[in-house]
Formats: structure tokens, C-alpha cells, sequence
């Protein structure tokens, strides 16, 4: 076995994709169809920088073989805007990150994002304590948390208002 | 950039299909569930098996009913409230939710042993000459040992050891059911008595009022470096002791005083003082080493009041952080 083939979706999009078959999702989503969002980080699941949702919930994709992704649906950074309702402008959960400065360097955030969206979707009104849990996985380096737990529950503010209009 | 070893990889859909990879491929073939335990071994190359042999697709592993598919994930097991509350305190304290939605019940009884001078990348490894865990003949952590210390570091088998839960073992050959203790051999490299070519296909899990305290630095992420389980098993209660050995186990010696007795502070004291002499932690873990031993008395003490139904919420909260609801 030379060449891996699978079919899966992306961001809401079919995906039939070619690949070395010792690539983790995460070699295959950056290096094969070149979306460098998730970002590669200790490769060992120690930080949480290349999770994504697959099937809707977070997982890290640096310890999930690409091949084991075939049929499933995988959500990145990349199609976080398009996944909100307008799909005109960001998802409100990085618009809030944007605004309360949650985000410095940046290398944290895409992980940190999508695991939020999936806590926001079981939860819409999550207690400060349950989003420090969901996102306990994702280690930043810049912040110190403050602010990302408080673009959370900003974001969250914001999806429910806009789902009311 | 690490990237994986090549491999052959198989999906079969059947346990019979599997369990006859396994019997062709014997131990040059690895079993892989969640893959948070195994594959960062194989990036840093403590294990390059030939062919994995993907347990998704098997119904069997997936049952979630009165017994319990080994597949289940660790996430699935704290939100199922008709399991045993230690069992699902344990799950709810591995790792992160990103590997709990990954990391499956039989990959946690399964896990690797862990040290220091093992769980490092191979460069590392080699720059010391290697470990006799893998690919050394001396271990660093007790240099005149003849055996491997490594650490069991399962957070769940501590606590269904407690709760005496049998697991199933399925190979081309046949089938056993086993007591989850016959699972496990004190030796860092020889630490399951599992076959290279059975399968831990499910487990049962009886019920009973349990409780697990795990020490670690941190509220997330962490590996345990002591995990105290207790359960109450006809009107007695039983102790079982993690990441102090190379396997998990139940305290024979404190159990046996423990059997019949009610939960007095002297008993709870005389019982803390009797587990934690069987507690032998090694110094290839995080946290001070004599004070790893010495707090395990404390431990097993909280276990034990709460078992008797002391409010040990404030303590727990403090050590715990997160818990199922």
C-alpha cells in the first residue's frame, strides 16, 4: 500500500483525497489540502493546538490517523465563518475573540475556537467554570486565559442574540 | 516534525476477522482504539508494529449496555450515570476532554507503562543510551534492577479493580473471562497478561457505592502519580492502589482488615496506614517521591470518609477540579 484513498467531508464540502497512509489527520489536512489553520503543535496530544471536530465533537488531530477519517466529518478553523447562520461575516465566537483581545499570538486559537463551538452547542449557556473544563485541553502560552474565557462567554452572548433577530 | 513509522493498516469488521489478523500477525501487530496511547509511542519510536489493526468497526467493543464494549470512550462513560460513580470519576479525570472524546474504557486498562526516562523521543532515549524498557539493558531509574519499574498510570483500573469488574478475552483459539487483577503482572515491560493475540473485547462492571482521588499537578492533562480507589463490596470496603507500581491492585492487606469492619477514624486511619505501606512509587514520575508516598495514607483517608458518606466535597473540589455530574 503505497497511496491511502478516502472520501470524507470538510468544512461541509465532499472530500475524496490521496495520501502517504501514515499521516494523521492533521499531516493530511495541512499538507494535502493545505488547510494550515490547525496548527501543529507537540505533535503528542499535550496542547491542543491542532484540534478540530470531528463528527462535531473536539479531537486532536495529531493523534488520528487520516486513514481512520474516511466517511466522517471534519470541521476546521477554515470553516468556522461559513458554519454561522449569515455565513457573511466571522463565526460571532472569533468575532468575540477579535474584540476582547482573547487571541495574542494566535497559535492556540484555532484549537481553542472549534472546542468552544462544541461546548456552545451542547451548552449556549455555559457556567464560567464549564468553559475552563471544556477548554482545560488547550494550553496557551500568551493569555493566560482571561480573556479567552471571556470572548467565550461574549461569543456566546452574541449567537444567542443573533439567533433571536 | 515526527511522523509515524509505516504500517500496514487493517479495519476488519468482524471480532473473528480481527482476532485472525492477530493470530497470523502474533506480536507484530498491534491493536489500535483511540490511538492516544499508542500512537505518540510510535512517533517516538518505542513501537513501529507492522500492522495496526483498527477496532472501530467492531460491534461488539462498541455495546453499551449492562456489559461494556472495551471501544467505549472515556467520554461516553462519565456521561453514563448507571455506572459506578468511581469508575466514572476516574474516566472524567484522564487526560483532557479532546483525548476523553478519543481514549476508549479497554485502551485505559491497557495503557502503556510510564517513566521519565522512557516517555521521551528517541534522540533523547539514545542520547542516554536507552532504557531497558526499550532497546537498553539498564534501568535508569533503579540501576542495579534486574526489572522494569515503569509506572502503571490507568486511572479507570484502579477503580474497577475496587469494584471487582471481569474482563473478556477473545482470540482465534477461544475466549476467557478474567478478574480485571489477573489483567495485570508487576513489570514495567511485561505488565499485561494479555496475549499478543487476544482481543479485551468488553467488560462487567458491577455496581456499587465507589469513589476515586487521583494526586496529580495540575487539573487537566496530567498522568495520575497516586490514584486511591475505594468501593463498598458487601458491607466492607476495598482499596485499590494506582501508579505506585507497575500495575494496578487491590491492598490485600488492608483489605482483609478492612472486611467486616464499620469506618471508624481508627479503622480509616489503621487502613491508610496499612495501603500506603504497599505503596512503592519510584522516582521516575512527577512530584516529590517520599511525598508521593507519604500523601497516599491522606488519600486513601478521603476515600474512605467519603465512602461512609462524610461531605468531602470541599476536598474533593480542591484536588479533583473537575467531576462528573
Amino acid at each position: 500500500m503505497t497511496r491511502a484513498e478516502i472520501s470524507l467531508s470538510v468544512n461541509g464540502e465532499p472530500v475524496e483525497v490521496t495520501f502517504a497512509p501514515y499521516k494523521t489527520l492533521l499531516e493530511l489536512l495541512r499538507e494535502d489540502l493545505a488547510l494550515t489553520g490547525t496548527k501543529h503543535g507537540c505533535e503528542l496530544g499535550e496542547c491542543g493546538a491542532c484540534a478540530v471536530l470531528i463528527d462535531g465533537e473536539p479531537q486532536l488531530s495529531c493523534l488520528l490517523l487520516a486513514l481512520e477519517c474516511a466517511g466522517r466529518s471534519v470541521e476546521t478553523v477554515e470553516g468556522m465563518a461559513e458554519s454561522w447562520q449569515s455565513g457573511a461575516g466571522l463565526h460571532p465566537l472569533q468575532a468575540a475573540f477579535a474584540d476582547l483581545g482573547a487571541a495574542q499570538c494566535g497559535y492556540c486559537t484555532p484549537g481553542i475556537l472549534l472546542t468552544a463551538k462544541a461546548l456552545l452547542a451542547h451548552e449556549p449557556e455555559p457556567s464560567r467554570e464549564r468553559i475552563q473544563e471544556a477548554i482545560s485541553g488547550n494550553l496557551c502560552r500568551c493569555t493566560g486565559y482571561q480573556q479567552i474565557v471571556e470572548a467565550i462567554e461574549e461569543g456566546a452572548r452574541r449567537m444567542a442574540d443573533e439567533s433571536h433577530r | 516534525m515526527m511522523r509515524l513509522p509505516w504500517f500496514e493498516y487493517r479495519a476488519p469488521e468482524t471480532l473473528a476477522e480481527a482476532a485472525q489478523i492477530l493470530a497470523g500477525e502474533g506480536a507484530n501487530a498491534a491493536l489500535i482504539a483511540g490511538g492516544t496511547d499508542l500512537l505518540p509511542n510510535m512517533k517516538r519510536r518505542q513501537m513501529a508494529p507492522r500492522v495496526l489493526v483498527s477496532v472501530r468497526q467492531i460491534p461488539e467493543l462498541r455495546r453499551n449496555g449492562s456489559v461494556l464494549g472495551a471501544g467505549v470512550t472515556l467520554t461516553e462513560i462519565v456521561h453514563k450515570p448507571a455506572l459506578p460513580l468511581g469508575l466514572r470519576q476516574a474516566a472524567a479525570q484522564v487526560a483532557t476532554v479532546h483525548l476523553r472524546n478519543m481514549g476508549t474504557i479497554g485502551g485505559n486498562l491497557c495503557l502503556d507503562t510510564r517513566c521519565n526516562y522512557y516517555n521521551q523521543n528517541y534522540e533523547w532515549r539514545k542520547a542516554i543510551d536507552f532504557c531497558l524498557k526499550k532497546d537498553g539493558d539498564i534501568c535508569w531509574v533503579a540501576t542495579a534492577s534486574k526489572r522494569c519499574v515503569a509506572m502503571s498510570s490507568t486511572d479507570c483500573a484502579p477503580a474497577l479493580l475496587a469494584l471487582g469488574a471481569r474482563v473478556r478475552l477473545v482470540s482465534a483459539t477461544g475466549e476467557r473471562e478474567i478478574a480485571l487483577e489477573d489483567l495485570y503482572n508487576n513489570d514495567g515491560i511485561d505488565y499485561l497478561r494479555r496475549r499478543p493475540d487476544e482481543i479485551l473485547t468488553e467488560l462487567s462492571v458491577p455496581s456499587a457505592p465507589s469513589n476515586y482521588w487521583k494526586l496529580r499537578r495540575r487539573g487537566a492533562f496530567d498522568f495520575p502519580v497516586l490514584g486511591v480507589a475505594a468501593a463498598l463490596i458487601d458491607g466492607s470496603a476495598r482499596l485499590a492502589l494506582g501508579a505506585v507500581a507497575s500495575r494496578p491492585f487491590l491492598v490485600d492487606r488492608a483489605n482483609d482488615f478492612l472486611r467486616g469492619k464499620a469506618l471508624s477514624d481508627e479503622v480509616i486511619e489503621e487502613a491508610g496506614r496499612l495501603a500506603a505501606s504497599r505503596a512503592k512509587p519510584m522516582d521516575n514520575a512527577d512530584l516529590d517521591l517520599y511525598w508521593r508516598k507519604d500523601v497516599s495514607a491522606a488519600f486513601v483517608g478521603y476515600a474512605l470518609r467519603e465512602l461512609r458518606g462524610d461531605d468531602m466535597r470541599e476536598t474533593r473540589r480542591r484536588i479533583t477540579r473537575y467531576q462528573p455530574a
